[in-house]
């Protein structure tokens, strides 16, 4: 059964408020940071895109697991603003941590969801024994178009997974993992078009919470387990109220749900975010207990994942930084620094 | 300014990438950017390859606000001469040092960068530059 070898999350040092942005577009900045549970959320620097917030996390995985990166025999990237739209950020990653050549690499896209999706690639990779250690990464550098209301949101980040086969070497083991999926055209980005379109209310009910909730109970279904056997719950996070609605209408007790629950803090970081918010709950966890993860992708699906921590976690753990050390390191950035970090100007 | 050729770019990947440089073991002087042969030893010498720590100390700086094309939008930013826990001294770029809040002998990290793009369709150029401790 694969596992978790070695864990890692990154987050850039710039914040923006949502009261900055709600000054510049006339709208009520209080009612917006409550309406969506968001505090602040993260900004990218200028010389930050997806790749080198994936090179960041993918080091401290690596760090952690203490394992020769010539072993690594796959490394798959999600996100939805690849550097690139042709060649690819796995290559990059791989260069990077000094996994070159002898490797299979790719990138992935599934909205928020491609990063949990390299995680399932790499746990079947390693259960049929092609490879020995899979690298899983979800990264972004989400955009939102200027006053709409994911600027609020959207933000950056990302985590990496070292996944193997080995228990002794495992700080967490993979128990089971369950999808679903189907055709929802809740939010979508065309080829060229610089920001996304979402379906506003549409994005929530037929959306997010259909699939969430479906997978979760799926994934219950599937390995006869409940709320109670869970110690932690990390849901995709678009905001910071629609994982606590989704674990109110489950039954599930919202003090769960804290740790792994950072939108309020770094924002919607896309295909990081429930990762990110992995990488937290693993970086606090005590051995023995079961993790809960269900992300969220749109177009649109969901993977649930039952996660059990195991005791090298505790050791292995303190090897890199932890997620709680980069959000408390933080420079805020008024509208304009925004816009020039984001180069929202043509003229940039 | 011109742009690099893409074969020289990606040459220098694995010192840019993982700052890879190079040693010398009959008298442990280690070199970056890499070096085929040992200065000192001369034919006695023997290089390899090594990939460095990342680590180092500020060994002097200067804080850029006249900047080259294509760093218009980082000023002002910090561009230090790095002494590497390895021995060589290299010029880098500090990351998160906006208002140039840097000082000689400050403990630094390897981190991997945008270093530029050529325009909008040319290819975007990664490599190292270093961040506080």
């Amino acid at each position: 059964m694969a596992g978790i070898v070695g864990y890692g999350a990154y987050v850039p040092i710039f914040r923006i408020k949502p009261e900055e942005i709600a000054r510049v577009w006339g709208e009520e900045g209080e009612r917006i940071r409550k309406g969506l549970g968001i505090e602040e959320k993260t900004v990218p620097g200028i010389d930050e895109d997806s790749a080198t917030l994936a090179a960041e996390a993918a080091k401290i995985a690596i760090l952690r697991a203490g394992i020769d990166p010539q072993t690594i025999g796959a490394v798959y990237v999600g996100s939805e603003s690849h550097p690139y739209a042709v060649k690819p950020t796995a290559t990059i990653i791989a260069e990077v941590i000094g996994a070159t050549p002898a490797l299979t690499a790719a990138d992935l896209e599934f909205a928020c969801k491609a990063g949990t999706a390299a995680i399932q690639i790499c746990m079947g990779m390693v259960d049929s024994g092609m490879i020995r250690y899979g690298l899983a990464i979800g990264t972004d550098t989400a955009q939102g178009r200027p006053g709409d209301a994911l600027e609020y949101t959207a933000a950056a980040g990302a985590a990496a997974f070292l996944i193997g086969r080995d228990k002794k070497e495992m700080v967490a083991i993979i128990e089971d993992t369950y999808s679903y999926t189907t055709d929802t055209p809740d939010f979508w980005r065309r080829q060229h078009a610089e920001f996304p379109t979402h379906g506003g209310r549409f994005t929530g009910a037929p959306a997010y919470f259909k699939h969430v909730m479906s997978a979760t109970q799926g994934l219950f279904e599937k390995t006869n387990t409940r709320a109670s056997d869970y110690d932690y719950f990390v849901f995709h996070q678009p905001n910071g109220k629609f994982p606590i609605e989704a674990a109110k209408k489950m039954g599930i007790p919202v003090e769960k749900l804290k740790d792994g629950l950072l939108a309020p803090v770094i924002g919607n970081t896309y295909s990081a975010a429930s990762p990110i918010g992995l990488c937290n709950v693993l970086d606090i966890a005590k051995p023995g207990e079961r993790i809960l993860v269900t992300s969220f992708g749109s177009g649109a699906g969901s993977d649930s994942f039952s996660i059990l921590t195991t005791d090298a976690l505790l050791q292995k753990r303190e090897l890199g930084r932890k997620v709680s050390e980069f959000i408390a390191k933080k420079r805020y950035l008024d509208y304009g620094l925004y816009v020039k970090h984001r180069r929202k100007l043509k003229s940039f | 300014m011109p742009a690099e050729s893409l074969a020289i770019t990606w040459r220098r990947m694995p010192e840019r990438y993982r700052m890879e440089g190079t040693c010398c073991s009959t008298c442990s002087t280690c070199y970056f950017p890499p070096r085929k042969i040992c200065p000192k030893c001369r034919r006695k010498g023997k290089i390899e390859s090594r990939r460095y720590s990342g680590h180092g100390k500020v060994y002097s700086f200067t804080c850029v606000t006249a900047p080259p094309e294509g760093f218009e939008l980082e000023v002002p930013y910090v561009l230090a001469i790095v002494q590497l826990e390895e021995g060589p001294k290299i010029t880098a770029q500090i990351v998160e040092s906006h208002d140039c809040d840097v000082e000689i002998g400050d403990s630094v990290e390897m981190v991997f960068r945008k270093i530029k793009e050529d325009g909008e369709e040319g290819l975007i150029h990664y490599g190292f530059k270093f961040r506080k401790v």
